[in-house]
Formats: C-alpha cells, structure tokens, sequence
C-alpha cells in the first residue's frame, strides 16, 4: 500500500473523510520516511476508541512550500515506536500512552509525561504504590553510578516566583554528566475539558493555556473556528491580531533579556528591561483592556476596534519604548564581562536541535531557519513578512541576540501596520461550526510553533482538540543544552529558553 | 594620654558595631542609582537584622548543635578580628606581635564553621556552596599574606596596627609600584571574601550559582540576622584593612583622623557598589583565574620590597 498524505495549507479545514488511513506498518515507514526527506513532527496524538486508538500525526514540509500533511492509522493496545530513529517523536509517543493507554513497543524511555488521567476508561502503565495513578515526578530518574558523581534535585519548590518543575541532575563536581527535568505539576485538564466543546468558556481557556501566550494561543483557536465555521476575520481584525502577535513577542523578549541580564548579575539592563516589558504590556492594555491580551481575540475578528486615535498613540509609544530598550540592550553587548558570561554556554548543536526538532528562537539559534509566520503564513503575516533571524553560535549569547534582534524587526512591523490599519468591520458573525471535519492551525507564538488541531464529531463538537505547546518540542533542548556545562550556569541556560511550565502540563 | 586611648576605643569599637550595615545600605544605593531606579534606604539593612532577630528560628530534626554554631562563630570571629585591626590612623584597642597570623585565621575559623553547618544539613546544595567556598578561600588565602608579608616588611613589626598605621603618603612616594600591586590584589580578595560581584551575586535567587548565601538557606530568623549582621562586620572589617592601604591618609587630629576614616568607608562602599553595577557576575569556573591573578600580584609587591 502507497503512503500518501492529505497535503493542506495552514489555518484550512478538510472532512476527517479525506484523512489517509494506511496500515500500521505504511503507516509508522511513511512517516519515517517523510521525517528522514526533511519532514517535521508538528503534532502526533491518539483519539482512544474501544479496540486502542486511532492516531494521527501532522508533519509540515520543509521551507518554502507552505505545505502541512496529515496522516492517521488505527492501532490496537500497541504500536511500534519511532523514537529511537525518529527523537523528535519520543515525547508525542509518551503522551500517547498516557492519553490513550496503547504502547509504544520498543520505546527507550518509557515514562508518564504530566503524570496525567487517561482520555478513556483503563488501566495507566503507571500506578503508584496505593494503587492509584502517580504524583507528578514520582518516577525512576535517571542516574549515573560512580563514587564521585551525586546528585542534585531541584524544585519542584524554587526560590524564585516561577512556576514547579523538578530538576535532576547527574553531577561530576560541578560538571553536569545528565540533566532529567519532570513536568505535570501545572496538569490542569484543558485537552480533556475540550471535548464536546466549544462551549463559551473555551475561548478563556485557550487564553491561558500559557498566560503569556494568549495571542499565540488565541489566534491558533481563533482560525480553527474560523475554518469550522467558513467565515473569515476581516483585513482590520488580522492586522490588529498581528500587532498583538508582535506585541505580546516584544513584551517577552524584553523581559527575557532582562533577565538574562539578571541572572549574569548585571543590574542596569535587567532594570530597565523590566521597566521596558511593562511599556509593551500597557500597549496590550491600550489595545483591550487587558495587559495580556485577554478579551482582544474572539472567533471572528478582534473583541475591540482600534481607532485612528488609538493607532497614533501606540505609534508614538512605541517609538519611546524602541529607544529605550536599544539603550537598555546595548548596555549589554558593550560590557565585555556580560558577554564572557554569555557566550559558549549551553551549546545545543544544530543536528541535535534538528533531531529533537526545537522550533522557535531556540531552534533559530542554532541555525535552523524555521518560522511559522514564513513557512506557513497566517493572518496578516500572508500579506506582510517579517524576516525571519537567525544565529549560528548556538549557544546563549545566540539565544540572547536572536531575541534583540527579532525584537526590532517585531518593532518594524508594528510601526509599518499602526500605520495602514485597513478600513472595514472588526469582527463577523461566527457561524455554527461543520461537523466531521479536520482543521488544523499553526501559529508563531514568541516561544515558537503553536500547533492546535479540531477533530469535529457528527454533531459538531470537538471529539478531539489537541494542542501542542512549543514548550512541548523545546523542553529537551534545555536538557541537551546542560550536558558538560557547569551545574552553575543552569539558571541561565533555563532563562535563555524560557520555556512554559504550564503550557506544556495543559 | 590613658584618656584618649579609651575614648579611641570606645570610638572603635562604637563603630565597629553601628557601622557596618550603613556599608550594605550605601552599596544597595548605589546600585539602584545606576539601575534607574529609587533603591531601599540607606538604612534598610539595620531595619532588615531587627526584624530578623525579632522572628522565630525553625530548626531541621536532621541537623545538630554544629548548625546553630555556625552563625555564632562567625560573628564572635568576625568581632575579634574586628579589634584587632586598626581603623584610621588610630591604633586597634588589642594589638601584639604576631596578631596578623590571628587575624587571618579568625576568619578561616569563622568559615569553617559556616561550611560544617552548611554541611550538617545535608542539602546537596549546602555542599556545592560549601566545596566553592572552601576552593575560592584557598585561593585567596595567598594574597592576604603576601600582602602581610610586604606590609611588615615595610614597617618592620609584626602587628596589624604597627605596619598599617605606620603607611603614610611618604611610604607611598617610595614604594608606589609595590603599593599599587598590592592593593589591586587586596581589592579582588576584598571583593571575593564579601561575596561580592564579579564572584558572588548577594542578591540572586539562584541556589545553584551562590556561593555564599547558598550556605546559609537553612538558617532562619535570628541565626540569619546574626549572619548578616557578620557579614556586614566582615566587609566592614577587610574595608578598614583596605582603606588603610588605599588612603593613607591622617592629619594628625584624631577626631579629624576618625571622621576622615568614616568618609574613607563611605567612599568605598561607593567604589564596590559602582563595580556592581557595571560588570556582570563572572562564570564560576573563572572565579580561580582571578584569585591566582591576585596573588601573582601580591607576590610581585612582595619581591619589590624584598629584593
């Protein structure tokens, strides 16, 4: 049997009839193959049926052809996996078991994921000693043996006011041999909560799948209902979007680099770019209401107009806040003892974040050119492009630069779209949305590709909505990024990612 | 005669107790002002070791009375050693032949008991903390004796408050190269035995990169105010060493003597809050480079006076 895909285009909706749904073994080939032909994972998940589960894997072209692929196949209690030839797949094929209660056979490193309730009725491959299901990190770490090697556990309390994650190293005196990070704390139910859904709470929900991506996230839903219900958010309604998009970039790159320069202890930066993310914030706020972007999305267009008025003062602000954060950043690359600090720290090799598949400004940094907002435009990112940055060192002087400088082509586009806010309506009528139908979106969140994918059943409810995290693809990353690295520059290695806690828990 | 030397001490020893938190203050100004930003009161240390001593302690089941004497040690050590060094122009309240070698090991003792308690609690972060203070302490050790080997050299005696009362500007016009040397040795050692950036960041939240402050997270409530309060008393300590080397200045007038000493320290406290805030903290594995870089300079102060 031929493996074919059903090829679309991002933010479109198909009938979950035109789905390919090979064998298992054209199946699991194909989408090897397609991996090794320079395909990427997006997402891969199971919908548990009575029998195992039906699952489906989204893959996404190499750049240039703005081509997404979708694929399913039925599987019974188990199936083979690819994580061993395929890493990038080894996280989705946890969740899987988790979810779905179908195996992975042959999987090298078998455990819970958010140590979460499956999707349906059954036994988990994890109980705890009461017979129950396990609390989050309670499961075997791995551990280097050896006289001088210990170990250091960290959080899931930390010192700071972050969110719980439990960190495990391995350790050589200061060295770190392995680095296991444990997620689940933040496990709130929102895949579960979906299903037959939407209801009127799930747009508030998708606000704060990760509360400092509710753009990233909301536009994501906003299109998936938009192609459900075959309307289209207006010219005026994706600009504003875009702007929010960017401006919601900004505020965290700001931030970002604050606190890089806070963790190096290098105090001017990390205050003024304190200062300088909370200037982007209150843009937000102009916008909606909101400092985070809450109530600016609804399916079908924006939940508030942007005047002319409204438009001058975000370009007047923004041009204060622009000069203010390129004083404030090149503080940093003008002190010599910053940048010692900064550079060749944390390398992750641009095969290793190729085979992990990392997405975002931490994929960037090491020299992989994917973006979402080019690859598979969206919105007003199909009219208007920004250009897409990347670094080659790899490591967190990379991390830090590539967020400065996608932080001033951000800045660009917000100047040249305040500017020519196209006329007309601001939000249209949502519609009943299509039952059996397949919509997929991609967006470029500031941590990277946003993927939500709508199963629609006969009645039109979400049999199944999945999302995936850019956390999700990019928490491996850190891991990789500490082998051989002084335990000492954890901290910083972590802020250079930055990734979501809650965003990849769901 | 007898009068003013007791009107000295008492004026030593007032200020070795009231002074030392306004140091803490005058840095964390300092900072703020280069970061834009308002900063806590100049007094905010003082009020911080009040509300410290006045809460409770919580005790770990697994640690035992070698905790509790962390903190204590290191303030008695740091107070005596506090007596033995002379501030301004005036002569320390205790000094005999030989007091440096004390000096420097009342330190030394002080740390060994903050690194046993760290220990005592078994946190695999107490021990980092403990294994990077003792690494970095070995490396400093060096350029404090050079330092004492040039400096009693210079003055011919063996206490701290004959070689250091006795530099003045014209021992300064003689031997500036080997001054100079010396005292950029003494303010890196300055600098890395207060845990201050570029080797330590007192400030930071992070448990995996401290050095100092990661080896006392389990002290609470009193036994954190008094290793506060010593720690304030040691920069206060090591600041008079260096400023006597840095500005040998006296008129003659001991209350002038005194106020000069006082400015002296402000001043300093300045210098050390500007060098925060313009570098970052350095990578730690680059912390020896620096120390190392210290004693070379220390020992080559040392060969000039010699040779």
């Amino acid at each position: 049997m031929n493996f074919t895909m059903k090829t679309f285009y991002n933010g479109t909706s198909f009938n979950r009839s035109d789905i390919p749904m090979p064998d298992n073994d054209t199946f699991f080939q194909g989408v090897l193959d397609a991996v090794t032909a320079g395909w990427r994972v997006c997402s891969y998940f199971g919908v548990p049926n009575a029998g195992g589960a039906t699952l489906y894997c989204i893959l996404s072209a190499r750049a240039g052809s703005g081509t997404l692929g979708i694929v399913a196949t039925s599987v019974g209690r188990s199936f083979p996996s690819l994580a061993i030839a395929c890493p990038q797949m080894h996280l989705f094929e946890r969740e899987i078991a988790e979810q779905c209660l179908v195996r992975p056979e042959g999987h090298p490193w078998f455990k819970p994921v958010r140590f979460q309730k499956p999707l349906c009725e059954g036994e988990g491959f994890w109980n705890g000693s009461d017979g129950g299901g396990l609390l989050p990190g309670v499961m075997d770490f791995y551990r280097v043996e050896g006289d001088e090697v210990h170990e250091v556990a960290v959080g899931p309390v930390h010192a700071g006011i972050i969110e719980p994650g439990h960190f495990r190293f391995q350790c050589h005196g200061e060295e770190v041999f392995h680095l296991e990070i444990a997620l689940g704390f933040q496990h709130r139910g929102i895949e579960r909560a979906l299903i037959g859904g939407p209801t009127p709470r799930t747009m508030h929900q998708m606000e704060t799948i990760a509360g400092d991506t509710t753009v990233g996230h909301g536009q994501a839903y906003c299109m998936n209902m938009e192609s459900l219900g075959g309307i289209f958010a207006s010219p005026r309604a994706e600009t504003v979007r875009g702007i929010a998009l960017e401006l919601e970039r900004l505020a965290n790159h700001a931030g970002d680099l604050g606190a890089i320069a806070g963790d190096v202890g290098y105090l001017p930066t990390a205050s003024f770019c304190g200062r300088i993310r909370g200037d982007f914030l209150n843009m937000t706020a102009m916008l909606c209401g909101s400092r985070f972007s809450r109530g600016l999305l609804r399916p079908g267009g924006i939940g508030y107009d942007c005047d002319a008025a409204l438009a001058a003062e975000l370009y007047t602000r923004l041009q204060s806040a622009r000069e203010d954060l390129a004083g404030a950043v090149d503080l940093l690359w003008n002190s010599p003892s910053v940048m010692a600090r900064l550079e060749d720290i944390g390398i992750v090799t641009e095969t290793d974040a190729r085979e992990i598949g990392l997405v975002g400004p931490a994929a960037r940094a090491c020299g992989l050119n994917r973006d979402v907002r080019r690859d598979h435009p969206f919105g007003i990112f199909r009219m208007s492009q920004i250009p897409v940055i990347t670094a080659t060192t790899c490591d967190v002087a990379a991390r830090t630069l590539l967020r400065w400088l996608e932080a001033e082509r951000s800045m660009d586009f917000i100047d040249e779209q305040v500017r020519h806010l196209p006329r007309g309506t601001y939000r249209n009528q949502m519609k009943e949305i299509a039952p059996e139908r397949c919509a997929v979106a991609l967006t470029e969140g500031w941590r990277g590709e946003i993927c939500h994918v709508a199963l629609t059943d006969s009645q039109g409810r979400f049999e199944r909505y999945k999302i995936v995290d850019p956390s999700f693809h990019n928490w491996n990353g850190l891991g990789l990024a500490l082998r051989n690295q002084q335990i000492s520059d954890f901290p910083l290695c972590n802020k250079s990612f930055n990734l979501s806690y809650c965003g990849f828990d769901l | 005669m007898m009068n003013s030397t007791i009107t000295n001490c008492t004026i030593h020893i007032l200020l070795a107790l009231v002074m030392p938190p306004l140091l803490l203050g005058i840095i964390g100004k300092t900072k703020a002002k280069f970061a834009g930003r308002v900063g806590a009161p100049f007094l905010q240390p003082y009020h911080d070791i009040i509300r410290l001593l006045q809460k409770g302690s919580v005790f770990s089941t697994t640690t035992s009375w070698v905790f509790r004497a962390g903190p204590i040690v290191a303030l008695a050590t740091t107070a005596v050693a506090a007596l033995l060094v002379p501030f301004g122009a005036h002569h320390s309240p205790i000094s005999f032949n030989g007091d440096m070698i004390l000096y420097a090991y009342l330190f030394a003792l002080g740390r060994f008991f903050t690194m046993a308690a760290a220990l005592d609690t078994g946190s695999s972060f107490e021990g980092m903390g403990s294994a990077r203070e003792a690494t970095f302490s070995c490396l400093a050790e060096p350029t404090l004796f050079f330092a004492l080997i040039t400096l009693s050299r210079l003055s011919g005696s063996y206490s701290l408050s004959g070689m250091l009362v006795n530099i003045n500007l014209s021992v300064w016009i003689h031997t500036s190269a080997a001054l100079l040397l010396l005292v950029g040795g003494m303010f890196i050692v300055l600098l890395a035995e207060n845990c201050r950036i570029p080797f330590d960041d007192p400030n930071t939240h992070l448990e995996l990169t401290m050095i100092h402050e990661v080896m006392v997270l389990d002290h609470s409530g009193p036994a954190l105010g008094i290793i506060q309060y010593a720690a304030a008393l040691k920069l206060f300590v090591l600041g008079a060493f260096f400023v006597h080397l840095a500005l040998p200045y006296s008129t003659g007038n001991p209350l002038l003597d005194w106020g000069l000493f006082i400015i002296s320290m402000l001043e300093l406290a300045v210098v050390i809050g500007v060098v925060e805030s313009v570098m970052a903290r350095l990578r730690l594995i680059r912390i020896p480079q620096l120390l190392v870089a210290a004693t070379i300079l220390a020992a080559f102060s040392t060969l000039l006076v010699i040779r």
